[in-house]
């Protein structure tokens, strides 16, 4: 069920799909090539290391560092309602990067490369249709104090 | 390997052209080119063109500029890649002569970016990034450049102010150059009263979109040395790419495909950084434009704020760069921009440039960037 993560999904059919399911049950899921064992996030189904097509997923720790970030002002279709919005790069604890928006933990003043995050998978609570997504919060935070949050 | 020539120029007015199609835009450069190379259009044997598609209502954009330009039935062919697609378009030529299968070719970058309306434009806009795991936090083409600036100005210190050095330089040059979007000077403080568009950018940050297209005439050796005007050898042409994906860089200050392109091209040229005296740079931002100057090795890494601060890529200073206003202000019709380079550097080598002439300008570069870095072409031409 991948048409669940983002706000706005432009692509509902992948191999890694069941991200998507993870991430909704409060699991933040990187990949391992079953047949070498390089671990990569995001996920991947197909292993550009071995060529292998069998992976497993890996629950990650979301322990991420700040690598770099922008606030967006001038917002494209779909995210016009929540600009202005501010998303960093992290570097994770266990292996590879994601991107993501702050969420409410962090203020923009608070904000500065090479700080420490949690990365927290969050549901859209005001939306009618279930959508997934994950944020940059104050290391401590936890999905269901996010979700008791909201 | 055979030597590979420019003969013929050509490049019409950017901007918000609502007087022409996309066909009659590749039509003026292409006439301007094939006057300019003093050449019969039968003897042409190909044509290459760089433009990308999802911004025009035309489909399959060759067909109906082959037919426009009058050059049916020779074979033609479209080359994308992002912003990049006009120099990808050199590059095809280029091999298709190297290899012998053509002798002379069309190289066309033609672009109408102002068929789209304000909202296609904004969907486009978020798209521009990976789609899957970035494009879904509603990245923008701004913001990846954005994030790069900051991660820039976190390690090596470059300032604001250097930022807007960039833009404040290309507009003063623009000012000089007839086929500009924008022939104005700007100021620091006009530049930082102008709106927000993605944290350090404010508009004056930004190029702009713009309608346009340019040609260059390629030729083996052999036609080349009969050629009315003096010859720009494509002497080093290198390309490169980097992931996509931001989350897969190496780094993020600065782009490893124009560090890997820029070293083939100097390689097969057989000159260095310092030799060249005169460079278009892919300044869509003003940080693409600092981060150039280290990827090139114009100067050291984490020393492009203080190059332009010191004015090193002015007339006068160590290597000029974008003196046909670049980017930013000559507008960025995008698949005719790689071609616009060369034409620029074609003109200098030829000291045809007028009040915006490099001195002595005998090899120049040109630094051609496909969307965040994941493509990039560097050339290096040369005149005898």
């Amino acid at each position: 069920m991948f048409k669940w993560f983002g706000k706005v999904n432009f692509c509902p059919y992948t191999k890694v799909s069941e991200f998507a399911n993870h991430l909704k049950d409060g699991h933040l899921m990187g990949s391992k090539c079953k047949k070498c064992g390089y671990e990569s996030f995001p996920p991947r189904a197909d292993c550009d290391r071995c060529l292998s097509g069998d992976f497993e997923y890996k629950e990650f720790s979301g322990l991420a560092t700040l690598v770099t970030y922008t606030k967006i002002h001038a917002a494209p279709t779909g995210f016009e309602d929540v600009a202005p919005y501010t998303v960093g790069v992290v570097d994770l604890k266990e292996t590879g990067r994601l991107l993501a928006w702050f969420g409410d933990t962090i203020s923009d003043d608070e904000i500065m490369i090479g700080m420490e995050l949690q990365v927290v998978p969050r549901i859209f609570e005001e939306l009618p249709e279930i959508k997934v997504y994950y944020s940059l919060e104050k290391p401590g935070t936890t999905w269901s104090t996010s979700e008791s949050a909201t | 390997m055979t030597r590979v020539g420019i003969i013929g120029i050509g490049h019409g007015q950017f901007g918000r052209r609502s007087d022409a199609t996309v066909q009659e835009l590749a039509f003026e450069a292409y006439r301007e080119a094939i006057e300019d190379a003093q050449i019969d259009p039968k003897d042409i044997d190909g044509s290459v063109i760089g433009s990308v598609p999802e911004y025009h209502k035309q489909r399959s954009l060759p067909g109906v500029v082959q037919e426009y330009l009058g050059l049916n039935p020779i074979p033609t062919w479209l080359t994308e890649v992002a912003c990049a697609s006009g120099s990808a378009a050199i590059r095809t030529a280029w091999m298709g002569i190297q290899s012998g299968v053509h002798r002379l070719m069309a190289v066309i970058g033609c672009q109408k970016m102002t068929e789209l309306s304000t909202p296609e434009i904004l969907a486009l806009m978020g798209r521009v990034g990976e789609v899957q795991w970035e494009s879904v936090f509603g990245t923008t083409f701004p913001a990846y450049y954005a994030m790069f600036a900051k991660s820039h100005m976190h390690e090596y210190g470059t300032t604001r102010e250097q930022l807007l050095q960039v833009a404040i330089k290309n507009h003063f040059y623009g000012a000089k150059n007839p086929n500009a979007l924008f022939r104005k000077e700007i100021t620091i403080e006009k530049a930082l009263e102008s709106d927000p568009v993605s944290d350090p950018f404010q508009v004056y940050d930004c190029c702009a979109n713009a309608d346009g297209a340019a040609c260059v005439i390629l030729a083996s050796e052999e036609i080349a040395k009969e050629s009315a005007k003096p010859v720009a050898w494509l002497d080093g042409i290198g390309c490169a790419t980097a992931s996509m994906s931001i989350l897969r860089r190496p780094k993020l200050t600065g782009l490893p495909s124009a560090e890997e392109a820029s070293r083939v091209a100097y390689e097969m040229a057989g000159v260095g950084p310092k030799d060249i005296k005169v460079a278009e740079v892919h300044d869509c931002f003003t940080i693409a434009e600092i981060m150039a100057y280290e990827d090139l090795g114009f100067c050291d890494k984490g020393a492009g704020g203080r190059f332009i601060e010191d004015k090193q890529s002015y007339i006068g200073g160590q290597t000029p760069v974008n003196v046909d206003g670049g980017l930013k202000a000559k507008g960025h019709p995008i698949g005719a921009t790689g071609v616009s380079m060369t034409v620029e550097i074609v003109k200098q080598l030829r000291e045809e440039a007028g009040e915006r002439q490099v001195p002595n300008a005998d090899i120049g570069l040109t630094h051609n960037v496909g969307g965040i870095g994941q493509y990039c072409f560097v050339q290096v031409l040369r005149r005898d």
